[in-house]
């Protein structure tokens, strides 16, 4: 299985032997990716893989102990703060609630990024504004406050406010969860779209097999800190590998176990109370 | 973000009450009215007992307040206690050989310094001197001295 | 045993990391001053919902307040035969203690606590994140205006409660008992001193302000983002603030006052 790529003009992000952990938890152990220019990269896995946490070293939030991160030829982690905050412009980030500012309406929440960080004409802005929100189609809905949207709505509007300032990359965290049929095949659409429209490269964390293998251009699945496998939908669907198998099919048990691990199950009935039990 | 121009107007209108409350507090509720800034002038004055006189009494002429007391201070020498007054610039024709005495104000009330005009044709400068002085009555003295003359007028009889 | 002293210990390290921890906020708050007040839009709105809107409390308190004076005034001092001093008495309650001391824990109740629930609420539904992956820094767009409001309005706020408090000593003592008009206001105007009673009484709500607000944008900053954190920082707001009020006038009274 390769990780790299031939070109390293090719590559926007790459992640070398990253190590992190959260507290105790090792949530990443040696982990090496590569994010291809203007393609759209997904990021799979079991529940509490970090993938979010990912996402969070790619933008600065958060640093890793170990391993290199770097975004067009910066190294992420070692960037001041001004720097950051620079390379942050270039980036937009799409959260799983959306996290629309919930004191203004809908055009000012896609306008917020614009009026930040430039001094485009009041006229201008409302252009900028319009495009966006047609983009992902929610140009009339723009007077409503963000308790008026539903979930999905609401998703787009912060997608619409992600490409506001017409980044080089975009990150989403898990854009499919709790979405309905409908709403979730519009996002879908937007993804692929936009990320060929506007020339983006889009990295996607998602545990939602299905949707993200019909737009993804590469894959890679997570597991216990590492990466278990790598590849295109297509490879993937034909690895031989067991954790990549259970978790593309869905499969109850395998790799990652059913039963949290413990006694034997004989043992605790036999014990008869749990004051005998030893743990 | 609607109507900002009202939220400006209402907080302005805000910051105004709040200035508007320091202003009726400084003008009717406290003394600031009868501050008559600093064209005033220090004197002192020695007494041998100022009994329960305090920095910022009053100082007063004909029984109206001109100044008050800014300074107690003591003489390691001749062991008295020397008082400086800063008097009201509008109060500058007070004769040098004026007298300043300490009483008392009410029963239980605080202690000031009140100054007797004499009839000197010079006039108290900043850092002159009031030479003739009365120091406090103190409770205690009077009634010793009161019970020592009865004693003797009782013992003559 | 151990287990006690080791609990204990695990505390006051606790206790020592999150004084750090908020100093080291306040410290980015004063830095994003400057910023601030280049957004002049920010902190009017911020002024609004703060000060403005705790307005209806400090008045009607004032009122109530200065009125009660009034009577336990008058009650106290009918029995020395001074109760034409009451307007002293009023004022100077007023103006050195009750007017910042009570504005500020009413403040801290009601602003305090809205502003921590808010910036709690922020923080928890990520929107505070989402600026900062905007490049916004959240410091310097939603907490520094809401400190400097805060900071700003409650040394207006206590002026206005003593102001109106002295309204309601009128109102109750020469309306109601028959305190002589004159006698009220002269009294006062000789007994209260503008820098002595009245600045340190401004003084003591600049220093409330700062801290009451200090305490209520850092403990919604700092709370858990889920709605038991946010809950359990809101009354944390409420609480410190009320300690930090009450110990600091100890404090600042001693300082002022106390060599009179």
């Amino acid at each position: 299985m390769s990780t790299t790529s031939p070109n390293s003009d090719d590559v926007l992000v790459r992640i070398r032997n990253l190590h992190f952990s959260r507290g105790k938890r090792k949530i990443f152990d040696g982990v090496d990716l590569d994010i291809r220019r203007g393609k759209v990269t997904a990021i799979m896995g079991p529940s509490g893989t970090g993938k979010t946490t990912l996402l969070r070293l790619i933008g600065g939030q958060l640093r890793p102990e170990r391993g290199s991160i770097e975004v067009n030829g910066l190294e992420v982690p070692k960037l001041k703060l001004s720097q950051l905050y620079e390379l942050r412009k270039r980036i937009g980030m799409l959260f799983q609630s959306g996290a629309l500012l919930t004191d203004i309406n809908v055009f000012d929440n896609v306008a917020f990024p614009i009026r930040e960080h430039t001094n485009m004409p009041p006229a201008m802005i409302r252009d900028m504004v319009l495009m966006k929100l047609e983009s992902v189609g929610l140009r009339n809905a723009r007077d409503l406050m963000p308790s008026e949207l539903s979930g999905g709505m609401a998703r787009r509007v912060a997608l619409a406010r992600a490409i506001a300032l017409d980044p080089m990359m975009i990150l989403y965290d898990e854009p499919f969860t709790g979405q309905d049929p409908i709403s979730m095949g519009v996002i879908v659409q937007l993804i692929r779209l936009l990320n060929d429209a506007l020339g983006l490269t889009s990295i996607v964390v998602s545990h939602d097999v299905q949707e993200t293998a019909t737009i993804a251009d590469d894959i890679y699945v997570l597991s216990e800190g590492r990466v278990v496998g790598h590849g295109t939908p297509q490879q993937l669907a034909e690895t031989n590998s067991d954790w990549v198998k259970q978790f593309m099919q869905g499969l109850p048990d395998g790799p990652v176990p059913f039963h949290y691990p413990g006694t034997q199950y004989a043992d605790d009935l036999l014990a008869g109370s749990d004051q005998d039990r030893v743990v | 973000m609607h109507n900002s121009k009202t939220v400006e107007i209402i907080v302005g209108l805000f910051v105004a009450l709040g200035l508007a409350a320091l202003f009726m507090l400084a003008m009717k509720v406290s003394n600031l009215s009868t501050y008559s800034g600093d064209s005033g002038y220090v004197v002192t004055a020695r007494f041998e007992n100022i009994g329960g006189l305090k920095v910022r009494s009053p100082v007063t002429v004909a029984g109206v307040r001109v100044g008050r007391v800014s300074n107690i201070g003591f003489d390691n020498t001749t062991y008295e206690a020397v008082v400086s007054m800063s008097i009201s610039g509008d109060y500058n024709t007070l004769p040098t050989d004026t007298s300043a005495s300490i009483f008392t104000a009410g029963l239980l009330g605080e202690q000031y310094i009140a100054l007797e005009p004499g009839g000197d044709e010079k006039y108290l400068q900043q850092g002159g001197e009031v030479r003739l002085t009365q120091s406090a009555i103190v409770l205690e003295q009077v009634i010793g001295q009161f019970l020592y003359s009865q004693a003797e007028g009782g013992g003559d009889k | 045993m151990v287990n006690l002293i080791r609990n204990f210990g695990r505390w006051g390290l606790g206790v020592f990391e999150r004084l750090g921890r908020g100093h080291i906020f306040l410290f980015h708050i004063l830095m994003g001053i400057p910023s601030v007040l280049a957004r002049f839009g920010l902190l009017i709105q911020q002024m609004m919902s703060v000060g403005v809107l705790s307005l209806l409390i400090i008045l009607v308190s004032g009122l109530f307040v200065g009125m009660v004076l009034g009577l336990q005034g008058y009650n106290t001092l009918v029995d020395f035969g001074a109760e034409q001093s009451l307007g002293v008495v009023v004022a100077l309650s007023l103006v050195r203690e009750l007017g910042p001391v009570v504005a500020s824990l009413l403040f801290a109740g009601r602003a305090g606590s809205a502003l921590t629930a808010e910036i709690g609420l922020m923080k928890s539904t990520e929107q505070l994140s989402g600026m900062e992956m905007m490049a916004v820094d959240p410091i310097k767009r939603v907490i520094a205006p809401r400190f400097l409001a805060g900071f700003i309005s409650l040394p207006l706020l206590a002026t206005i409660f003593s102001a109106i408090g002295v309204v309601g000593g009128f109102f109750v003592g020469v309306g109601l008992l028959g305190v002589d008009d004159g006698a009220f206001w002269s009294q006062m105007q000789a007994k209260v001193d503008f820098s002595e009673d009245i600045m340190n009484g401004v003084i003591k709500s600049i220093v409330f302000g700062f801290v009451v607000t200090w305490i209520a944008v850092f403990e919604g900053y700092d709370a858990v983002p889920t709605s038991e954190g946010v809950s359990r920082a809101t009354t944390r707001t409420v609480v410190h603030s009320a300690l930090a009020i009450l110990g600091l006038d100890f404090v600042l009274t001693a300082l002022m006052f106390g060599n009179i």
